[in-house]
């Protein structure tokens, strides 16, 4: 039995669901996109074009939810399907988009450039724990405007596994589209399998911005998978209920699913989120607060009773140094997001709520997804009888290591962490330098890097990206994009 | 064919299958392999494989003690052969080690015993709550180079200076190196009560043992 926690009662998802319908109709939705507003009015949505407001009746949203896939795969660079999003996957990434880099040497925060996301890349690569890649930094050496399509265009030449990437702009979307179908071939071989998922963020309460809007048509468009985070912030721009941050949440995604179904019905969306619980004290917005777990898992409930895949950013901390705190966070939330069978976890290395990634909490929340994963995994019968046979075998003997038994189940049973992790002796740990968790992570960090394996894409394929990405760049006056590092 | 024997020793070494092991030291014997060929050129690079990968992180315990008791196994085979012959592995040297008087802890000093004969010392293991005389007698008959003494309590790991004592009024305290463990035992303990030596894992263990004998 899979371990698996529901947050929610049967009667409170009902009534969460409901609301999120009434919420459609009145307010209604703001939707700041005049293609939005046309396909919802064609719908049979009434929709006001002065006030730019949809109100969305039930019966079309049930439609969508009708052709919404319930499941779809991501695809790693050689065609195999790695990232399942249904059912309890339970799958992890990085936490995306951070403005600031922990120095490895200074443990400071300083703005990331070309070579510390290329670093970032590879090491992903290299982490068995993470499922995807995501477009974890926006690089601060070249000019803001190419921000996005930047750093995916660095992450396609590093990486194997897929990207959880996302738009800052209208016009760049499509530039990232044009790389993404340069590494499969075709418009049509990144539908049939799709290697990235474009993050699409509605703004609370109840409003579709016209960028983020854009990005989910064109995505459902071309059958690239989208996937909504909604953001409510219990007690400043939601309700400080927790259930009715869900409600207002609720209201956002199925608000999100039918516009992305009306542009294209089967197209992949995934239903997600960054919700949280506003500090009262501080006025943040905190990533390890158990308020911000519990919108995040109730929310998924949510989605999956209306079958939907899921999404959450969680396994975050609001620490600025990766200390105690960084540590006691990023494990309750990524617990708790894997007990809830969220099917991607962004937020793997993330600290200073969204805004900075360090490559040793990399390394160490890697560890917590490890145990995270083994968890989940639960509990099985792996001999039947359990345990007769064998203790009938050693009787009163504790000769359990010597068995083939052992060495037979040991590494399926045990989950077995780096040496990020300290088990050893007083002694042994003291023989080995007395190292703290922050350095033991810098070893990890180095040993990772050196078994990385350079992508297999093939030098044309690189001088395509690179073409594409410097056109663009040249619209907003860089001519040369910056070097990339030479290994 | 010889060839092929002796490759399959020590593949079924590394890969932890005893049984293989056994049955192929078996196979070898009755081709006429020579008893120390069979474990130079067999099960001995089986042991180095498998430590070499257990010291890099690839392997873990399980994989280590099956290694040595398909090897242990082996030995057991190729012993009449080598008396036969008039013939003796080379040892590392002789190691009498138990759990002390009150002590019924087993785990560790089996581990510690284990990795030590996997490593060519002929290791007497005495089991758990060891009378003290009965150490010291083992010691006498055998002539032992090192005793190790695992004591995993408080409340026990007082007999460890004892057993020194006995050692020391039997006279043969210095013939024999000893040396403790156990979770409440350090290198501080080890000086207080003049013990030889002292390490806090099994690899330590073997590397105490391996200069101590130097």
């Amino acid at each position: 039995m899979r371990p698996k926690m529901n947050i929610l009662s049967e009667e409170l998802v009902d009534q969460i669901i409901a609301e999120g319908f009434e919420l459609l109709m009145d307010p209604g939705v703001r939707v700041h996109n005049e293609e939005a507003l046309r396909l919802l009015a064609d719908a049979g949505a009434r929709v006001d074009m002065e006030t730019q407001i949809a109100y969305i009746p039930e019966s079309i949203v049930r439609q969508a939810l009708k052709t919404r896939p319930s499941e779809f795969y991501l695809y790693n660079l050689d065609g195999d399907p790695v990232v399942h999003y249904g059912g309890d996957s339970v799958q992890f990434d990085p936490g995306s988009a951070a403005i600031t880099i922990l120095d490895s040497e200074t443990q400071e925060q300083r703005k990331p450039v070309t070579e510390d996301f290329v670093k970032f890349v590879k090491l992903v690569e290299t982490i068995p724990q993470l499922d995807a890649q995501s477009t974890a930094m926006i690089c601060a050496d070249v000019p803001e405007e190419i921000g996005d399509l930047y750093r995916l265009y660095l992450a396609l030449n590093y990486m194997r596994k897929p990207i959880i990437t996302g738009a800052f702009r209208k016009d760049t979307w499509w530039t990232m589209k044009d790389m993404l179908v340069a590494m499969v071939g075709s418009e049509e071989a990144l539908a049939a399998k799709p290697i990235a998922v474009f993050d699409v963020c509605p703004s609370p309460p109840l409003l579709w911005s016209d960028l983020t809007c854009q990005n989910m048509i064109d995505c459902a468009r071309y059958r690239i998978p989208s996937e909504l985070v909604s953001m409510p912030l219990a007690g400043a721009t939601a309700p400080v209920t927790l259930a009715g941050a869900v409600v207002q949440h609720t209201a956002e995604c199925l608000s999100g699913v039918t516009i992305c179904q009306l542009a294209q019905e089967g197209a992949p969306i995934v239903w997600g989120g960054s919700p949280a619980a506003f500090d009262m004290r501080e006025g943040t917005t905190p990533m390890g607060a158990v308020g911000t777990w519990m919108i995040d898992c109730a929310y998924t409930q949510v989605g999956k009773a209306l079958g939907m895949p899921t999404h959450a950013y969680l396994g975050m901390s609001d620490a600025k140094i990766v200390d105690a705190q960084c540590g006691l966070e990023s494990s309750g939330g990524t617990l708790m997001a894997a007990l809830a069978g969220v099917n991607m976890v962004s937020g793997a290395g993330m600290m200073d709520f969204e805004s900075c990634q360090s490559y040793e909490k990399l390394v160490i929340d890697a560890e917590i997804i490890g145990m995270a994963k083994r968890l989940v995994a639960g509990i099985e019968r792996r001999d039947d009888p359990i345990a007769l046979t064998l203790m009938r075998k050693l009787g009163h003997r504790a000769d359990y290591l010597a068995q083939p038994h052992t060495l037979k189940w040991f590494n399926k049973e045990l989950y077995i962490p780096s040496a990020v992790i300290d088990r050893g002796s007083m002694e042994g740990w003291k023989r080995k330098g007395a190292k703290t968790t922050w350095e033991r992570a810098q070893d990890r960090v180095a040993e990772l890097l050196a078994t990385y394996e350079p992508s297999p894409i093939s030098g044309e394929l690189r001088g395509e990206l690179h073409d594409i990405a410097t056109t663009a760049a040249r619209k907003f006056g860089m001519d040369e994009l910056p070097p990339l590092p030479q290994d | 064919m010889v060839d092929k024997l002796l490759t399959g020793i020590t593949t079924s070494i590394v890969e932890g299958e005893p049984d293989k092991t056994v049955d192929l030291t078996r196979q070898a014997i009755e081709a006429k392999v020579e008893p120390l060929t069979i474990i130079d050129e067999g099960l001995v690079p089986g042991m180095n494989v498998v430590g070499a990968k257990f010291q890099s992180g690839e392997y873990f315990l399980p994989h280590l003690i099956i290694a040595a008791s398909g090897m242990q196994q082996a030995m057991e085979l190729l012993e009449p052969e080598l008396k036969a012959r008039q013939e003796a592995v080379e040892r590392a040297g002789t190691v009498v080690i138990g759990s002390v008087a009150g002590d019924i802890h087993e785990i560790g000093k089996s581990l510690v015993g284990t990795m030590m004969a996997a490593n060519g010392f002929q290791v007497y293991d005495l089991g758990v709550d060891v009378a003290t005389e009965t150490f010291v007698a083992k010691v006498q008959e055998t002539n032992a180079d090192i005793l190790g003494l695992s004591a995993l309590l408080t409340t026990t790991m007082t007999v460890q200076r004892e057993i020194i004592e006995a050692l020391e009024e039997a006279g043969i305290r210095d013939q024999v190196k000893v040396i403790i463990g156990g979770a409440p035992v350090n290198q501080e303990w080890a000086n207080t009560i003049g013990a030889d030596g002292y390490a806090d894992d099994a690899v330590g263990a073997i590397e105490l043992a391996k200069q101590l004998v130097g």
